[in-house]
Parts: structure tokens; sequence; C-alpha cells
């Protein structure tokens, strides 16, 4: 039965589907020339779903069990909403573009339907409505990166995508479906009381994570990231090293905590063991590029491993310190793309030799771009320190402090490649830099937001406190 | 709101304000005032400390203030002072009075400078008032990372290397420390009960030996690395060679106290027993410091060089002593700190001064200055002579205090290691008498030299700042030893109870 109650738990997707077919439809009555007009709109269109998703609404469960909904799920779905609003509004200045006007309608329709699928993904309560929702949030991903279909990488990346991304779900189908054989059901609260660690469900576990590290790009599933997030065009890359990265590992870390509670020191085991690989050697691919799209790439891996280290924690600090280092990356990660997205758009620079000098030129965007990085190295009095700082602790509530001290040496590697990028801005010199030049009001707003909520997340306390109070309803 | 407070707030206002100035003569006046506002809070702390003490007030720290900030993992804001804390506080207020001053013509990028360099002096400000381990540690990195952009862009040579490899190697250094942070905090409630980073509840509580044997070598060399503890005191030569003079003096004057400071009051204050036990490697570690330190200085040609090779050498002998765990040794080490953090600012701030009329600072190419900037030359004779341990100066009763302390340790193996230590005195009257007399008698090497002006009146201001702490503690000494050995009681009183 649908009642209004069924319509407030799904607000989010339903709002996004509605917000779809209007834009489908606006778009369609619209000729080509004048879809740039629309941008305005379909910002407003999608603000106006983001707040909506604010409204507060209570837990429930309902289709018998397949779509969950609480509070941690709603913030959640909000976090990813926040993204997908910064990215568009970042996005403007790409869509203007002359080969892109036409396109403006599909831009914003695919990234809203992979977020529905992103969205019933991590709402799933089952392994089908998991799958599904992870399916409908991949396949409109890889038209995404092929959005630049007149470049060669863009297209290429977009094959890529689509088939590593068909094989990793592959696998991960292969290992639920061992799990299922093994269990006798898809319910997540069903599987959870017949795990054991037998051999069947074991190998369907080692499936489940490789599906799965290969959506949150962890090593050694990461060879596809630096292609894919080169190929494809920038608001893109930061759409799949936030948003898609965020929701896959949110679900993860729900699907780990509550199905495989009885194996827990065998995936303990595993996420120790990718932790580090994943840290190690996403920094240490880090250290070479000088593509800033690449630089991003392995800097979002090693963060994966960090992200995987917050994990190892179990319980709501766990949880809870997860969903707010990802609110954070949201931030600081969106920051940096911003910044070198406005810089692509003006000048086709994306080298970070080509940043050299950029103090001089661009003063704020250089700023933007360094409370951004040092953001992602954790560096207070930034909001990243915090973030990291949870993380630490969580690991530290287990006891891992060997794990520990890995992830902070790592953070120091880190460390020297994001001053090389804040060298080049700041204190390389460069006869020829990239002109000065004013980005569009809707990047300066999204830029503006980024700076803000780096600076200021991390004084407010009562953000992680909330993140907390409600990652206890999980358990 | 606590008076301590202020002392983060009122750098932030400044930054503020800077950042609504337009070029060199506002950022400067802006930043003058503002620290000079610090100035007069710092003394005024230490008045008010001495009354609040003189009323009667026994606690281990006075003017305390705390909030809650992250209740569920027990993170605060709380902020208070012993006599240790205030003496340090004050030195920095000076040191970086006298650093606005010694930049008073930066002319790139003036108002970034000032703004970086006041960020640096909020983390350290911030750290001395922190009674807890997460605020503490906030501003302990707050305070080193705008080091990377202050070498990085205002710096000289090879300043891009120089000020990574610092950066680096001190962020190694806090990463090791956040480790032992974190173990401190989950041994923090050994019988049950809620974690703390409140480090007066974790000094009430016994940290169990086998962890503190894991996280006492990771916090003290963490910190240690910013006291250039042997062999990771690779970062200082070339960091203070390339930074600009009042990075210089910040860096050298203060930051490396912040080393020291959390060596004392959080590896071996926290985790006493691992101290003891461990005591002998950093011993053996520190010697080297102190030694090896004196001896580099020797070699060098270059001012800065020497300094900062000298800095390593005074900084060894303060961790040297706190490795003693006897209250004059940890007396001697705390005057120290205060008594080279300002000698080795003069310094530095000098040697800026003169690089700046003689294009120079390879000591071969300079002679007989006394003979064209008398100011500049007295000074740093005065600032030679007190680094040497001349008494009447600072730098005596800290050193002189040092040795008696080290000296008080029985064991055999602890004599030898003062002996050696000791020697360094000589070869540090060596290096200092050799620069002296090259750099400023004999003849003048260079015609151009013969031009040079003396002291401006900032310049003069920015020294003589310095001069009088120096002296005022040499003619002084037991007004600051006095307050230093009542605030080490109820430190020994926790050591006490568990070293025998």
């Amino acid at each position: 039965m649908m009642d209004f109650r069924y319509i407030l738990l799904m607000r989010h997707e339903l709002l996004l589907v509605l917000a779809a077919i209007i834009i489908l439809i606006v778009d369609l009555f619209t000729s080509n020339g004048k879809k740039t007009n629309l941008i305005k709109f379909f910002l407003s269109l999608f603000a106006l779903v983001m707040f909506i998703g604010f409204i507060p609404a209570k837990s429930g469960i309902i289709f018998g069990g397949a779509f969950h909904g609480n509070p941690l799920i709603g913030f959640f779905k909000n976090i990813l909403n926040l993204a997908v609003m910064i990215i568009f509004l970042q996005s403007d200045g790409y869509l203007r573009k002359s080969e892109n006007s036409g396109k403006v309608g599909e831009f914003f329709v695919l990234i809203i339907l992979t977020l529905v699928g992103m969205d019933f993904m991590i709402s799933s309560g089952d392994f089908l409505t998991f799958f599904i929702g992870l399916e409908t949030a991949s396949i409109p991903i890889a038209g995404l990166v092929a959005f630049d279909r007149y470049k060669r990488r863009s297209a290429e990346a977009g094959v890529k995508l689509i088939l590593l991304s068909a094989i990793s779900s592959g696998i991960l189908l292969f290992g639920l479906s061992l799990i299922y054989g093994a269990t006798g059901s898809i319910y997540f609260s069903d599987i959870a009381e017949h795990i054991t660690a037998s051999p069947l469900i074991i190998l369907g576990f080692i499936f489940f994570v490789s599906g799965m590290g290969f959506k949150i790009s962890l090593v050694p599933f990461h060879l596809w990231t630096a292609d894919v997030y080169e190929g494809a065009p920038m608001n893109i890359t930061a759409y799949l090293s936030v948003v898609s990265k965020g929701a896959a590992a949110f679900i993860f870390t729900i699907i780990i905590y509550k199905v495989f509670k009885n194996i827990t020191g065998i995936w303990e085991t595993a996420l120790y063991t990718l932790s580090i690989l994943t840290m190690t050697v996403g920094n240490l691919f880090a250290l070479r590029q000088d593509n800033i799209k690449r630089f991003l790439a392995f800097s979002s891996i090693a963060q994966a491993g960090f992200i995987l280290l917050g994990i190892m924690g179990t319980g709501s600090l766990g949880m809870g310190s997860l969903v707010y280092f990802i609110l954070i990356y949201v931030f600081s990660n969106l920051g940096a793309f911003g910044v070198a997205s406005a810089i692509y758009n003006e000048s086709g620079v994306e080298s970070i030799s080509g940043y050299n000098g950029l103090y001089s030129t661009n003063p704020r965007l250089s700023l933007v771009m360094m409370l951004s990085l040092f953001s992602l190295a954790g560096i207070p009095p930034v909001a990243g320190f915090f973030g990291k700082f949870f993380l630490f602790t969580s690991a530290g509530s287990q006891g891992y402090f060997i794990l520990i001290l890995i992830a902070v040496l790592n953070a120091t590697v880190s460390l020297y490649y994001y001053l090389g990028v804040v060298r080049a801005m700041f204190i390389n010199k460069n006869d020829n830099p990239v002109p000065s030049f004013r980005s569009s009001n809707t990047m300066r707003i999204s830029l503006l937001l980024c700076g803000a909520g780096l600076l200021f997340i991390g004084f407010v306390g009562g953000i992680f406190e909330y993140i907390l109070s409600i990652s206890h309803t999980l358990f | 709101m606590s008076i301590l407070s202020l002392f983060v707030l009122v750098p932030v206002l400044t930054i503020m304000g800077i950042l609504f100035t337009k070029g060199l003569r506002g950022a400067r006046m802006v930043s003058a005032v503002g620290m000079g506002i610090q100035l007069v809070l710092a003394a005024f702390l230490v008045f008010y400390y001495f009354s609040v003490r003189g009323a009667g007030n026994l606690h281990e720290m006075v003017l305390t203030a705390d909030y809650t900030w992250y209740p569920s993992l027990n993170i605060h804001y709380f902020v208070g002072v012993d006599g240790i804390s205030v003496s340090l506080i004050a030195l920095t207020a000076i040191v970086v009075f006298a650093g606005i001053f010694a930049s008073w013509e930066m002319e790139s990028l003036s108002r970034e400078f000032f703004i970086t360099l006041i960020l640096l002096a909020t983390g350290v400000f911030g750290f001395f008032i922190s009674l807890d381990l997460f605020t503490l540690f906030l501003f302990y990195e707050l305070a080193v990372i705008p080091m990377y952009l202050l070498i990085g862009i205002w710096g000289s040579g090879p300043k891009e290397a120089s000020a990574m490899k610092l950066t680096l190697m001190l962020m190694g250094g806090s990463a090791l420390l956040l480790v032992g942070i974190f173990g401190i905090y989950f041994n923090s409630a050994p019988d049950g009960g809620q974690f703390t980073f409140n480090i007066l509840e974790i000094a009430r509580v016994h940290i169990p030996v086998t962890a503190q044997r894991f996280f006492f070598p990771l916090t003290f060399i963490g910190f240690g690395v910013l006291g250039a503890l042997f062999p990771l005191h690779t970062w200082s030569p070339s960091g203070h060679a390339s930074a600009p003079t009042a990075v210089s003096m910040l860096h050298a004057g203060v930051l490396m106290k912040l080393g020291a400071y959390g060596c004392f009051r959080i590896a071996i204050y926290l985790m006493p027993e691992a101290a003891k036990e461990m005591a002998w490697i950093f011993i053996i570690l520190t010697s080297i410091s102190v030694v090896y330190g004196a001896l580099g200085a020797i070699m060098q040609k270059d001012l800065k060089f020497v300094n900062a090779y000298s800095s390593v050498s005074h900084v060894g002998l303060i961790l040297f002593a706190l490795l003693m765990m006897n209250k004059t040794a940890f007396d001697g080490a705390i005057l120290q700190m205060i008594s080279h953090g300002l000698m080795t600012a003069l310094f530095f701030a000098l040697i800026g001064m003169i690089y700046g009329r003689t294009h120079t600072r390879n000591i071969d190419e300079m002679g007989g200055l006394m003979k064209v900037i008398p100011f500049l030359a007295v000074m740093y004779m005065v600032a030679g002579l007190a680094s040497l341990g001349l008494p009447g100066f600072s730098g005596f009763v800290a050193e002189m205090t040092i040795f008696v302390g080290a000296f008080q340790h029985p064991g055999i193996f602890y004599r030898i290691a003062s002996i050696l230590v000791v020697s360094s005195i000589v070869i540090t009257a060596v290096y200092i008498l050799r620069v002296v007399g090259k750099l400023l008698l004999g003849p003048i090497k260079q015609e151009a030299h013969l031009k040079i002006k003396d002291a401006t009146w900032f310049e003069k201001l920015s020294t003589t700042t310095l001069l009088i702490g120096i002296a005022g503690i040499g003619i002084f000494p037991l007004w600051l030893s006095n307050t230093i050995l009542d605030s080490l009681q109820p430190i020994m009183d926790k050591l006490a109870i568990y070293l025998h």
C-alpha cells in the first residue's frame, strides 16, 4: 500500500525522478540554440530538490524489507545531493562551450539518473535492490565519461569504464550468488544470521569485496581509475571521485557491518591489507603525476585507503567517522576539482606545471585550491584534519595502532605532492602564467561554498556529534 | 572567557585586520599593533599570574577555561597555564614582536607574509595554553605548516628544497606524535570510564607500562624532531639558513621549544616509567646533538649555518637536561628554553640586519664591522657572550642549572654523558669568539662595507626588546627560576610516585 509515509521515505528518489522527467520534457521543447538558457532553470530545480531532501523523515522499512530509510541514510543522500549541486554549479562554464551547448539536458538527466541509482543502492535492504541500484548508477556514468565524444580520450575512457564496470559487476554478482547459495536468502537481515566462516561464504565474500573494490577503486582493483579520470570531462571526474566513490563506500560499510558481522575477523584482515595497499600505492603513484586529473585520481585512491582505515573501527564510531569524512571529502575534492575545472575551461591548462605562478594572477582560485589540498592532506585548521583525526580515532578504538602509524606516515608522504601543487601556485615563477580571469558566478558560488565548508565544518562540533548520534540508529 | 583565549583571538583578529589593508605600510602597522597588544597582554598575564599565585591559588594550572567541543570523544577546548607556560608565552610574545620589526621592510607580498607569520604565531600561542591533547596537537600542526610557505616564498638560497625538507620532516615527526597521542588517549582510562585528552586528568591515572614502552618513544621522537634531536636534526641548518629573518627568529627561538616543551609536558610527564627506562637511548642521542652541533658550528662559514648548528647544540642541551628527570635539571631546561629563545632570536635578527647591509653571510668576506655599524656589532657581541654562557646573562644561569642538575644524577653513565656535554661549553666559546673576532674586529675587508649605515629605529627596537629579556633573566634569575620551581612541584610529585 502506498501511503504518504512511503512517499516521505522515498522522497529523494521520487523527487530526483520527477526532476529528471521535467528536465527531459523541457529540454525536448527547447531548440538547440537556446538550451544554455535552461541551465539556470535546471540549477534552481535541482536546488529545490536538494532543499526538500532536508525535510526530516522517520525511519522505516518498505517493500518487504527491500528499501530501508533512516536518518543516517537520509543524511547521506543529502550529502550526495549537495555534492551533485556543487558539481552542477561548477559545470556551467563547461556546458556553455559551443560543442556542449546542445547537450545540456542530457548532462543533467544522466547525472540525476545515476544519483537515483546511488540512492536506491544505499537504501537497499537486500542484494537485489542493491545490485539494481548499482547498475542504474553505473550505466549512465559511462555515457557521462564519454560525454566529450569528439575527443578520442573521452570516448576511450567511456569504453574502458563500461567494459571494466561490466566485468566487476559480474564478479560482484557471482559473489552474491554464492552467498545466496550458501544462505538461501537475499535479504541482509536473513543472511546475517546464516553467515558462518564456511569456504563457500568466504569465497563469495572475496568476490563481493573485489567487485566493490572496483567501484571504490581500491588497490589492486584501481587500474581503471587514472585513465578514466583523465579521459572524462573534469566535472564528471569530480562526480566519479566524490559521489560515486562515497556512495559505494557507504553501502559497502553498511553491508560488511550488518551482513558480515559474524565473520568480522575475516573482513578485518582483508580490509587491513587492502587499506595499507591502497593508501601506499595511491600515494606512490600520485608522487609523479603532472596532469591534475591523474594527480587527483591517485590522491583519491589514497583517500580510499584512509576510508577503509576508519571502517576498521566498527560500530557507530566507524560509521560516523566515515560519513563525516565523506562530507568533508566532498568539500575538499570538489574545491580542488572546481578550481581545476575553472582553469581548464578558461585556458585549457590541466597540468600542474601549468599552474606555476597562478597566485600572482588568480589569487582567490589559488587560495581555494590550497585550502582543498590542505584539507585532503589533513592539515589543521582545515576540515580535513578533523575528518582524518576521527577516522584514526575510530581505528584506534580497536587498537590498530600499527595501521595508524602506517597511515600517518602515508599522510606525510602525501603532503609532498599536495605541497607540490601549492609550490607551483605560490612559489614557482612563470613568465606567462594562466592569465587573470573572472570565473562564472555559479562557479564562484560553488567555490565559496567549498571554501567556507572547509574552514568552518571542523569548528562546529555539533555536525560530527549529530552524525554520530544518527549512526547509532544503524546498530 | 578566560584571558588565555585572547592569546589566540588577538592574532586571529590581527590577521583579519591585515586582510583589510593594502601594501606594506598598512600590513606592518596592523601587525605591529596586534603583536604589541599581544606583548602587553603577555606582560599582564605575567603579573596576573603572580597575583593569582600570591593570593594562595595552589592549583597545578590556573586561569583555566574548559569548553566541550566534541562530547562523544571527550574532546575539549581546555586551556590553563602554570609558571612554565606563562614564561614561554612571554618569550613567544617578545620574539614575535621583535620579529615583526625585524621584517619591517618586507617588500614582496607583504600582506601575505605578515598573515602567514602571525598564523604561525597563533599556533605557538595556542600550543602553550592548551591542556587538551587534541587542541594541543591542532595548534602544533598549525605552527608547523606555515613554515613551508614562509620559507618557500620569502626564503633565500635553495629555498624550495629546504622548505620541503623541513616540512616533511616535521610533519613526519607529528605523524609519530599523533600515534603517540592516540596511544595516550586510549590508555587514559585503564580502570574503565571515558577516555580523555585532558592532560591533567591523564596525569592522575597510570598509563600501563607496556603501553608506555610503545608510545613513549613515538611521542618523544615526534616532538624531538622539532627539537632537532640527532639524527633527525637535518632539517634545521638548511631550513634556518633559507628562511627569512623573522621566520628564523621565530623558528629557532620559539618553535624548537615547542618540541622540547612537548617532550617534557607530554612524553615525560605522562609516561614517566618508560621515560626513565629509555632515557639512556635518548641521552646518547642528545649528547651527540650537543657536541656534534657545536662542532658543526665551528666548521661553518655562513653566519646562519653557524647559528643553526648552535641551535641544534643548545636545544639538544634542553632535551638532555629533561631526560635527567630531576627538579634542578628540569628547571635548567626550562630556563634554557627561554634563554636560548631570546638569544637565538637576537642572533638571527642581527644576522638578517647585517646581511641586509653587506649582502653576504660568509664570515670570510666580512671584517671590522664594529667600525661601521657599532650598534649592531655590539649587540652581536653581547648575544655571543650570552650564548657562550657569560655570567650576567641568561645563558649562564640556564646552563649552570642544567649541569648542576645533570650531576645530581648518580648513575655513572649519566655522569660520563654529563661530562661530555659540559665539554660543549668550550667548543661553544671557540665558535662564538671565532665568528665575533672575524666579523666585527680586524680590518674591513670590502670597500662597499665602508658605506653601510647603522641600525634604523625599528631594528634598534627589535633587538633591544630581546636584549632586555636576556639581561633581565641574567640579572634576576631567581624570579623566573622560583616561578618555574613552584610549577615543577606537582610534576615532581607525580614522578615521585612512579619512580624510585
